[in-house]
């Protein structure tokens, strides 16, 4: 039986989702074997989040105050010694475990497997690439450890109820000092999280400004949805860069995901794929998002939004 | 610092749309229009911008490639790099393995800083800068979309998913670039002209000694299955009628 180890993403807080659906992924590896790591200043309440996650078999705990803010060179080494016990190692395909999981693979001196979204075979798996456009299917030979990262929006999360138990490891890892954390940025927002939203409201270039961003934010929260945005949104300064929906943004799968002024380069559609049902909307019936929409209105987003909004209940 | 080591790989056009070959055996790149990568275009760009302010005193661009990588080299050279060195590599290379055949080269040139694109759009690995840090014991800012040197330190903002997040590493380091660092210039006839007489230099990947060759087993390609074109509404009631009978609005 193949021994699993998860790399959880966290806030210092909060167990992020991501790491449920990287222990979907788990589980589809290997049913009976998935052990999840915390590295934190303070692990206890996310150990229990993690604990809690159908399918974990343990939760390990590593404190240290260097792991207050996730810096991959920080963790890598930790993460490195821990991983010798375990035929596979998964982090998700978050800025968090890109960052940080080629860094455990150069240490171990094994290739690292990109964005996994389909678990083929106990040692087989699908990927993306090209933005997409081709998947491939890579096979990782007996005897080689398998770390990868997880396409989030390809596995569901798993669900709670569990009561894995949790132990505390101390890992003798010499841990570098040249690396500095300074400050996170971050635009809070009660809306739900973009990458977790049932739904999300996305404007690209024909919103025209930041100022009209408004209407989408206004009709977002009478969705309860999240808000998103094409790179041309963000590049012009419309809205901030945590909000780029795309090969290079978020990759999200919503069940539904409304497109306003957004042309659709193939990019973006590269995050939205995954997602249940995509409305577009945009004034150029020509706009390629209508090819993958399911349901397109050639029309002007500042008539439609107001429209749309006086027929809901 | 004297020198900045900056990674350029040949791809696809990133305007191409590539298609699998019929049998699934890869993906069909022969005669397609080959570039940069954008990314690793960045990152020359924001080299070439730290040398141009007097931050640095050279600008060398390395990439690992076929004998027509140095189309690319040509270009990045146009751009105003000052050098070049071509890795011949007629085989795909593992992001791990890059890596180790880069770390001979920033052994041997000793840059202040290294910088290319944070993935490649090809195989959208996004690992090489993250590995080459790693082995070379060094620090690395990944998703960079701004950078402040000031001495022997680096100041990094980076693009993360819950915003924007700024970290201090001591230099030498690896810092991989986001599409919001900069907007490469144009290359200009007269740069293209000048480029030629710009030296590249070809070094064997066996003289490396390197081991290259692929671990994980490409077993086969596949076209992704293709989202179904839905309908066209006339009508913003259509619209919500359309969305009420999916289920997904109330």
């Amino acid at each position: 039986m193949s021994r699993v180890l998860v790399i959880a993403e966290h806030d210092g807080e909060h167990l992020n989702q991501s790491t449920a659906r990287c222990v979907a992924c788990a589980v589809a590896i290997e049913p009976g074997g998935t052990d999840i790591v915390i590295l934190s200043r303070n692990p206890g309440a996310i150990a229990a989040q993690a604990a809690a996650l159908a399918g974990v078999t343990g939760v390990l705990t590593v404190t240290n105050p260097a792991n207050g803010p996730a810096l991959a060179v920080v963790l890598a080494p930790q993460i490195a010694s821990l991983a010798r016990d375990y035929d596979v190692v998964l982090a998700p395909s978050t800025t968090y475990g890109k960052d940080l999981l080629p860094r455990v693979a150069a240490l171990l001196g094994v290739p690292q497997l990109s964005d996994i979204m389909t678990v083929t075979g106990p040692r087989t798996f699908q990927r993306p690439i090209y933005a997409g456009n081709a998947l491939v299917t890579i096979e990782v030979p007996d005897g080689v450890k398998v770390v990868a990262t997880v396409r989030g929006a390809s596995f569901k999360p798993v669900g709670g109820g569990n009561a894995a138990p949790i132990r505390a490891v101390e890992l003798p890892a010499t841990l570098p000092a040249h690396t500095r954390f300074v400050e996170l940025r971050t635009g809070k927002t009660d809306r739900p999280d973009l990458q977790t939203a049932r739904v999300v409201v996305s404007g690209g270039r024909g919103v025209g400004s930041a100022d009209n961003f408004a209407l989408l934010y206004k009709f977002a929260d009478r969705l309860g949805a999240a808000v998103g945005a094409s790179r041309a949104a963000v590049d012009a300064g419309f809205v901030p860069n945590d909000m780029q929906v795309g090969q290079t943004g978020k990759i999200i799968a919503p069940e539904l995901y409304m497109a306003f002024g957004i042309s659709g380069a193939i990019q973006h559609l590269t995050g939205i794929k995954d997602a249940g049902t995509i409305v577009a909307v945009n004034k150029d019936g020509e706009a390629p998002i209508f090819e993958i929409a399911d349901i397109g209105l050639v029309g002007d987003l500042f008539q439609v939004i107001p429209e749309i909004e006086k027929l809901l209940r | 610092m004297q020198k900045i080591i900056v990674c350029l790989k040949r791809v696809v056009d990133y305007n191409v749309r590539i298609r699998v070959k019929p049998d699934g055996s890869g993906v069909a790149t022969d005669g397609l229009k080959m570039s940069i990568n954008p990314f690793d275009e960045i990152a020359l760009e924001e080299a070439l911008r730290i040398r141009d302010r007097g931050l640095a005193t050279e600008v060398v661009i390395v990439s690992i490639g076929p004998d027509d990588a140095q189309q690319q080299l040509r270009t990045g050279l146009a751009m105003g790099a000052d050098r070049a060195i071509l890795v011949q590599s007629t085989g795909e290379l593992e992001p791990l393995a890059a890596a180790r055949v880069l770390l001979k080269l920033v052994v041997r040139e000793e840059p202040g800083l290294v910088l290319l694109g944070k993935q490649a759009i090809d195989d959208d690995c996004n690992q090489t800068g993250q590995m080459l840090a790693t082995l070379w014991d060094r620090p690395q800012a990944t998703f960079a979309s701004k950078l402040e040197l000031n001495g022997t330190v680096a100041t990094v903002t980076r693009e993360v998913d819950a915003g924007l997040e700024v970290l201090e590493v001591d230099l030498p380091a690896v810092v991989t670039s986001d599409l919001r660092l900069n907007e490469p210039r144009y290359v200009k006839l007269p740069d293209i002209m000048k480029a030629k007489k710009k030296p590249i230099e070809i070094v064997a990947i066996d003289s490396l000694g390197v081991d290259t060759s692929p671990v994980h087993r490409v077993t086969k390609y596949d076209t992704p299955p293709a989202r179904i074109k839905g309908a066209m509404v006339k009508t913003v009631d259509e619209l919500v009628g359309a969305l009420r009978d999916r289920g997904v609005l109330a």
